[in-house]
């Protein structure tokens, strides 16, 4: 069992299996909602082998394999994951379960094509995660895009062609620099696996270019202001379950870049680069929450939200440098790098589930606008304590999962700059404001409209996936020692790596 | 030395050809099937030979005329792959399109003999025949429509422009010759390495005019202008077929007297080629944008491959020029199954032109569709299709050469050209179908696109193997 490829068969069992259920096609639609909801649940099964057979005690990569892929250009099929990755491909592999449960009863046409790209997008997203070879990462993080795009060109609302354009071509210009960075970084390293690159030694002003290289594809993937305006098209446009796969799990694809890439790689870049992400993040968290707040459709406001979690994710990634410059404690640093990722983890917990929610009024009222609805707690309660423990993990409620993130990044970055702190720490101001208030005018009230009044009500299929996950956001809201003992030692060893003196 | 086995491979094409013309004498104009077969069994034998002749060791013929090696081969063997595909996705359009008889054949057949030479050539007399023997058939075969205003005005436009590029050219070559008193490309090589001046003004003038001369044949800018009105009038099957083959033969063509034969002016030609290669990129791309038809729009888009093909060149080492060779041949299948796509769609006198004619096509056709979209990915360059490797290789070959600004601006260009691929697939996947006619194609047709569609997404998995083939080629391991 040890020789087991584990990571392998979690790629390519779903991108095979898509292209089973696009072979069968629309012959037979239940066979093709149960191939797909076996393959996820294989590949959730999967997980827990992985889980159980990790070592906590080691930062390096796990559950390896190695193939000779490209041996002229060095390149290779190099796979394994740390505490962190492993993180990732968990939730990568729950995630899909949920959409494809919440997606389960809905009427879109090519049934098969639809499963199909949550599938590919699914195993190229492990892919991502368990890559290893940095030019691998590279492919399956521009292969994602394809399915993506399709998803939301083919399924989606009115103004979809528009939004899956902007997207791709967004996301794609984005990663251009990336690709060229990793080639210069592979050729000065004579090697492309991402432990030779963390080993380099470069020069200042190159790591500063290096650093904005790839800071360029990962604020466009999280996304952070400026270069945010993407997000809330795709995710208005989306069909249901794609907004999910974008929010829950696209979006952390630039967070963990931010950890596996620059950290690691340039760390001396200059204050001034630190600066500027720290106030990118503080923009993110401030300027978009507050537009967050005026934003009459849901699918919008969530995406504002989501954009504004992740500055939070990126401002405890990077107040690592301020924390170690003005207290000099490692341990501080590392509860801030620690919170960021947590962060990033609940994030998709909470707002996964918003958009489903949301997803499944406008399947049925076919309207994501707030002034649509009111009075829904009367009509479908259940739904209402369900989304109302999503909304409290939104605004970072103790006792959700929403808060662990938070408060460690508050708590550590207090430490560092109080300035810095207090503005982020606003977030639980704005945070609140723009969801309870959005919740208020949803749920509570009066119901005025007619369609409101003869809502269908909810599929037991849709309950489940919705149970699901706020089971998950109470149990890692009261007890996220699972989640920090996994990555507890990998965490540190990323903390080192991005303390230690890289250049020449 | 006269060793004759080692051009059997153009003796058989030549002989083989000579039999078609015959043949086709006596065969009735409804059996045109007959000249088709002959066609193929021809290009499959000379495949046959020239794998048969591969592991002969490299070695200068015929005085200096002509040279076996391996790259010769590589290329030849891509040159008669493509065009057997060609020939199966033109087939229906010919007969359709009152293109009957056997002069299409012939006419492509006599042009590929001629690319044979071209890419074996080691001396500027045979590669000139080689080229011109190329040119001529294409001429006729883009004016083949008689009937057809577009067909002749884009005919003439070619004849009049190519035989110009190819004066260009030939006074190029006699400038060269002037300084160096050789025609044979080692001699020539030596020559300028001899000479006392290297840098003397003749031989920057012949450089410059040879240069020329292959820019135009190859389609960059600024001697692109024939192109899209070329690719625009020309009936589908004749525009898949200078869209193909010719590309790797002008890929030759470049190795061997500029790489070859002007080696020690590296420093001269390798800027004309960073020039060239930006100017195309830019152009092609930005312009493509634009097009409304689709023929056209492919148009830029070689106008800008061609300039990625040059940063293999420019980068002027052999990664960068095993990265070309990659590239010709990986844009030789995409742009085959492209306007092969085009010719097969192409059915009962309604012509594909416009982008919006594919409106629908994935509701229609959706294997067709997926092997488009497979196409389009990879001319974008997105993995995980051949296209990117391609791509990759050239990027490498640049950083390796430290021209890192050039890898960044082709990255750049690249993204500009994503959008216009992106809009093919969003007219066939997202836009409805304005009608319903399915389309009807025969066995023969639905393996071979599929299996060029495939090729593409295997070697976008598994390049190691071809990118192994490449290197072997310019002696890297």
């Amino acid at each position: 069992m040890t020789n087991f490829p584990l990571l392998s068969t979690l790629i390519w069992l779903p991108i095979l299996g898509s292209v089973v259920l696009l072979l069968i096609g629309h012959r037979s639609v239940m066979t093709v909602k149960w191939l797909a909801m076996i393959i996820s649940i294989v590949s959730l099964l999967l997980c827990v082998p992985l889980w159980c057979g990790f070592d906590t005690s080691t930062a390096s990569y796990q559950f390896t394999e190695f193939a000779s892929w490209i041996p002229s250009y060095n390149i290779n099929y190099a796979l394994g994951v740390d505490g962190i990755s492993i993180l990732m491909v968990a939730l990568t592999t729950l995630t899909t379960f949920v959409i494809l449960l919440a997606s389960w009863n809905s009427n879109q046409h090519n049934i098969a094509q639809f499963f199909a790209t949550f599938l590919l997008a699914q195993g190229m997203m492990i892919g991502v995660f368990a890559a290893t070879d940095t030019i691998l990462f590279y492919l399956f993080w521009e292969a994602m895009l394809i399915p993506v795009y399709l998803n939301l060109g083919m399924w989606g609302k009115e103004h979809r062609v528009a939004a899956s354009i902007k997207y791709f071509i967004y996301t794609f210009t984005g990663s251009a620099l990336m690709l060229i960075a990793i080639l210069y970084l592979g050729y000065n390293a004579k090697s492309f696996e991402m432990t030779d690159l963390w080993t380099l030694k470069i020069s200042h002003d190159l790591q500063d270019l290096i650093f904005i290289a790839f800071a360029l594809a990962f604020i466009v993937k999280i996304p952070m202001w400026p270069f945010h305006t993407w997000l809330p098209d795709v995710h208005s446009e989306s069909p249901s379950g794609g907004s999910v796969v974008v929010a829950a799990l696209m979006l952390k694809l630039g967070v963990y870049g931010f950890l596996r890439f620059n950290l690691p790689i340039t760390p001396d870049i200059s204050s001034f680069l630190i600066w500027g992400m720290i106030i990118l993040s503080l923009i993110a968290i401030v300027y978009i929450g507050i537009i967050a707040i005026v934003q009459t459709d849901m699918k919008r406001l969530i995406a504002y939200s989501s954009i504004a979690h992740m500055g939070f994710a990126v401002l405890g990634a990077f107040m690592i440098y301020i924390i170690i410059a003005n207290t000099g404690n490692a341990q501080i640093a590392y509860l801030s790098l620690e919170g960021a990722l947590m962060q990033m983890f609940s994030h998709s917990f909470s707002t996964g589930a918003l958009f489903i929610g949301v997803a499944l009024l406008s399947d049925r009222l076919n309207s994501s606008m707030i002034k649509d609805y009111s009075g829904l707690a009367h009509k479908l309660p259940l739904f209402a304590v369900l989304m109302m423990i999503f909304a409290l993990s939104n605004v970072g409620l103790p006792g959700t999962s929403g808060f662990v993130g938070e408060f460690m990044i508050i708590l550590s970055s207090f430490k560092a700059n109080f300035w810095v702190t207090f503005i982020a720490a606003s977030t639980l101001v704005i945070g609140a404001s723009y969801t309870l208030w959005m919740y208020k005018r949803v749920f509570f009230g009066q119901v005025t409209s007619e369609k409101v009044q003869n809502i269908r009500p909810l599929y037991k299929t849709e309950t489940a996936s919705l149970v699901i996950l706020a089971i998950l956001v109470l149990f890692f809201g009261v007890y996220p020692e699972p989640l920090l003992s996994v990555s507890h030692t990998s965490v540190a060893n990323l903390l080192a790596q991005a303390l230690a003196v890289k250049t020449i | 030395m006269l060793n004759f086995s080692l051009i059997s491979s153009e003796i058989f094409l030549l002989a083989m050809t000579c039999i078609v013309l015959l043949a086709d004498l006596f065969i009735p104009q409804r059996k045109h099937m007959i000249t088709y077969a002959l066609t193929q069994l021809t290009l499959v034998g000379a495949i046959i030979i020239t794998v048969c002749l591969y592991c002969v060791p490299n070695i200068v013929a015929f005085s200096g005329l002509y040279i076996h090696d391996t790259l010769g081969s590589v290329l030849k063997i891509s040159i008669y792959a493509v065009s057997i595909f060609v020939f199966i996705y033109s087939r229906d359009f010919f007969r359709q399109n009152d293109m009957t008889g056997g002069e299409p054949y012939l006419l492509g057949l006599f042009s590929i003999l001629g690319m044979s030479i071209l890419v074996s050539a080691y001396n500027f007399m045979t590669l000139y025949l080689g080229l011109e023997l190329m040119s001529l058939p294409i001429y006729a075969l883009v004016s083949f429509r008689r009937s057809s205003q577009m067909s002749t005005e884009a005919g003439m436009k070619y004849f009049v422009l190519g035989a110009l590029a190819s004066g260009i050219l030939l006074y190029g070559m006699s400038m060269i010759y002037g300084a160096t008193g050789s025609l044979q490309i080692d001699q020539i090589c030596t020559a300028i390495g001899a000479l006392n001046q290297p840098h003397a003004l003749i031989l920057i003038f012949g450089l410059v005019f040879v240069v020329a001369g292959l820019a135009f044949k190859l389609g960059v800018v600024p001697f692109h202008m024939w192109v899209p009105d070329v690719y625009t009038g020309a009936p589908n099957a004749a525009t898949l077929f200078i869209a193909v083959a010719p590309k790797i033969a002008a890929f030759g063509m470049i190795i061997r007297i500029i790489v070859e034969g002007t080696g020690s002016l590296q420093i001269q030609w390798q800027e004309l080629f960073i020039v060239m290669a930006i100017l195309s990129m830019l152009l092609g791309n930005i312009v493509a944008i634009a097009q409304t038809n689709i023929k056209r729009m492919f148009a830029y888009s070689t106008i800008a491959h061609g300039g990625y093909l040059l940063l293999g060149f420019a980068a002027g080492n052999a990664l960068g020029y095993s990265s070309a060779l990659f590239y010709t041949i990986a844009y030789a299948v995409m742009s085959l199954g492209g306007f092969g796509l085009m010719t097969l769609l192409s059915q009962k006198g309604a012509s594909i032109e416009s982008i919006d004619d594919l409106r629908g096509l994935h509701t229609r056709n959706p294997w067709l569709a997926f092997m488009m979209l497979l196409l389009l990915f990879s001319m974008a360059g997105i993995p995980p299709t051949v296209g990117f490797f391609a791509k990759l290789g050239l990027l490498q070959a640049l950083i390796s050469a430290d021209l890192t600004w050039l890898a960044i601006l082709a990255m750049i260009f690249a993204c500009i050209g994503v959008f216009y691929y992106l809009r093919v697939i969003k007219v066939m996947y997202f836009d409805s179908a304005l009608d319903n006619k399915s389309f009807v194609l025969s066995w023969d047709v639905k393996l071979a696109i599929s299996l060029n569609g495939l090729v593409i997404l295997y070697f976008g998995l598994f390049p190691s193997a071809l990118i192994i083939l490449c290197r072997g080629v310019f002696g890297l391991v």
